[in-house]
């Protein structure tokens, strides 16, 4: 365990030495706030037909989303993983009297929330103080707020499983190119990345809503800002904790299978 | 101490021909080539030994580190480590063992070297005091006090090399394999890596297992040396042994005042002659060196003689040859 701890606390302090990368990355999600934000009013302004999520749940859905971007996206990775297992100084991890699985597990961890603890503050505090309609509003209730703080932890424990998957696959097709892409792009649609779910017509929310991408973005916000009632995040963090161990028993599984064929090649 | 029999291990490899016709076909039907890395290789090897283990590239020398070190699984065989089975007892077994592949690197790349270490002394869970005493005797064998504070890419070859050894040994192995530890490094890092090996070897007892394509690795460290070529253990015995078997022919060169007939000893082959010079080889199991010497002083007026002794290098080409490896 102490290992594991090691790595995440190594590879967080590394994380958190990159302050440019982090104000640059401020900038950026700020411009794409606005420019949801704006889409977002101008939709809304125009129709008087019911909508399924009000313009202010919106708005905390969008900020939460920009402020936590390093928790969900599934196209942040680690490079020197991948070069690990392409160039095959794998072969060190292997040596080790402790579990790649944990240790690997641990260090994207800290790399995502080293990401997000630089990003997170900043974009908050602004998006509190912001004037009306941009700003942000408070948590629904001080349970949703404890609701949406574990919420998002299991979330965030949840797309590092799932990205285990995609580092485990790159063993067998040895580029992550490819699993990458197909992850990034279809993972970030479903999690609602993109269009917000409430605002999906209702045979895609289906399909979303039995896939495990949406529990670490698209819920934990909508808990936030009481979209989602208690009762039924509950009920949620339950699923939550269920997609969490199918994926890490999925992951050490395979890992284990594809470490036994594995051929290291070369001097 | 280890125990190794009859390990064999076979790749696939995928091959076709070049050409735009040969890569749409591999399309559909690739075709494998059965390379054996490895071919019924046994030895034994003792706690205490250096054991040099060389031959040509593509031998099979990184293959059979990585079986002993349980990262790959031969197709049959058995290899028994301090009573484990490498890669079935893979995670109890690699605490006693340090690898160091010369190379890959163990290193985080980006972080001070310092921090790689306390990262390596927490996954072993080396105790504290255990980890200080090896850091310092490290530190001091292998002179990394002014680099253990640097990130490990603006670290040189040679000080990354010596960071990774001492990496591979913070956690007091009993055996240490070593594939290709001096690749590369220059004279002083060279000198500075083997005296350091000797040193673990003598006051620690560590077993060391090598792989080398430098001689002089071997001649300063190893009494013991198995050779394979081909995936095929061909020899396993002392160095002196080889000496013996080969090193019997000695090339002698003789300088002398300037005499217009050439020399005729017996017993000795003329390589190359000039009225000053000549280069005499001479099979000492056939003839003595003192008879030769007598007969080439009765010829000539001597000015300089040098005897020599073919070097190991050579030896070991000869050994080779003789195997058509």
């Amino acid at each position: 365990m102490k290992a594991y701890v090691s790595v995440f606390k190594l590879r967080l302090y590394h994380g958190l030495q990159y302050r440019a990368a982090a104000l640059a990355g401020i900038a950026t999600q700020f411009f794409f706030g606005f420019i949801f934000i704006m889409v977002y009013e101008a939709f809304y302004s125009q129709s008087t037909a019911a909508f399924p999520i009000s313009l202010s749940q919106l708005i905390t859905y969008v900020w939460l989303q920009q402020a936590f971007l390093a928790f969900v996206m599934l196209w942040f990775r680690d490079n020197e993983l991948f070069q690990l297992i392409t160039s095959g100084n794998v072969a060190y991890e292997l040596c080790r009297p402790s579990g790649i699985y944990g240790l690997w597990y641990a260090k994207l961890l800290a790399q995502r929330l080293s990401s997000a603890l630089l990003r997170s503050m900043p974009i908050l505090v602004i998006a509190y103080i912001l004037p009306k309609p941009y700003g942000m509003p408070l948590p629904h209730n001080s349970v949703s707020f404890l609701l949406f703080v574990l919420t998002l932890l299991l979330g965030l424990l949840m797309m590092v499983s799932l990205s285990m998957l995609m580092y485990i696959s790159v063993f067998i097709t040895l580029s992550p190119a490819g699993s990458l892409l197909m992850f990034a792009v279809i993972g970030e649609f479903l999690a609602g990345m993109v269009i917000p779910v409430p605002l999906m017509p209702t045979w895609l929310q289906n399909i979303v809503y039995v896939l495990p991408f949406r529990w670490a973005a698209d819920f934990p916000f909508r808990v936030y800002s009481g979209h989602i009632p208690q009762d039924e995040a509950l009920i949620g963090v339950a699923i939550q904790i269920i997609w969490l161990v199918l994926l890490v028993g999925l992951g050490k599984y395979t890992m284990t299978r594809v470490l036994r064929k594995i051929v290291v090649q070369g001097g | 101490m280890i125990t190794i029999n009859g390990i064999s291990k076979t790749y696939q490899v995928a091959k076709r021909s070049s050409g735009i016709g040969q890569a749409f076909k591999s399309l559909f039907h690739r075709e494998y080539t059965d390379v054996e890395a490895l071919n019924d290789i046994s030895f034994t090897v003792k706690p205490g030994e250096i054991v040099g283990y060389i031959g040509p590239n593509g031998a099979g020398k990184s293959t059979t580190i990585k079986v002993m070190s349980g990262i790959l699984v031969p197709d049959s065989g058995s290899c028994t480590i301090m009573g484990y089975t490498p890669w079935k007892d893979r995670v109890a077994y690699v605490r006693n063992i340090g690898v160091v592949f010369g190379q890959r690197s163990q290193l985080w790349w980006d972080v001070p070297v310092i921090d790689s270490f306390e990262l390596l002394r927490d996954i072993y869970k080396v105790p504290e005091q255990e980890y200080k005493a090896n850091l310092a005797l490290l530190t001091e064998t292998l002179e990394l006090q002014d680099i253990i504070g640097m990130p490990v890419r603006q670290l040189s070859l040679g000080q990354r090399m010596r960071c990774e050894i001492a990496a591979s040994l913070l956690h007091s192995p009993s055996i240490l394999f070593l594939d290709e530890p001096t690749i590369g490094l220059d004279a002083a890092s060279k000198i500075a890596v083997r005296r350091f090996i000797r040193t673990i070897n003598e006051e620690k007892g560590v077993t060391v297992i090598l792989t080398t394509h430098d001689m002089n690795d071997i001649e300063a460290l190893a009494q013991r040396i198995i050779l394979i070529g081909k995936g095929k253990l061909l020899y396993d015995g002392s160095i002196d042994a080889i000496r013996n078997q080969f090193g019997t022919r000695k090339t002698i060169i003789a300088l002398y005042r300037q005499q217009e007939a050439p020399l005729k000893i017996a017993g000795a082959v003329l390589e190359s002659w000039s009225p000053e010079r000549a280069v005499l080889s001479v099979d000492t199991e056939q003839v003595l060196i003192s008879e030769v010497l007598i007969s080439i002083s009765q010829q000539v007026e001597l000015i300089d003689i040098i005897i020599d002794t073919p070097p190991i290098e050579d030896m070991i080409i000869q050994l080779y040859k003789e195997h058509q490896i």
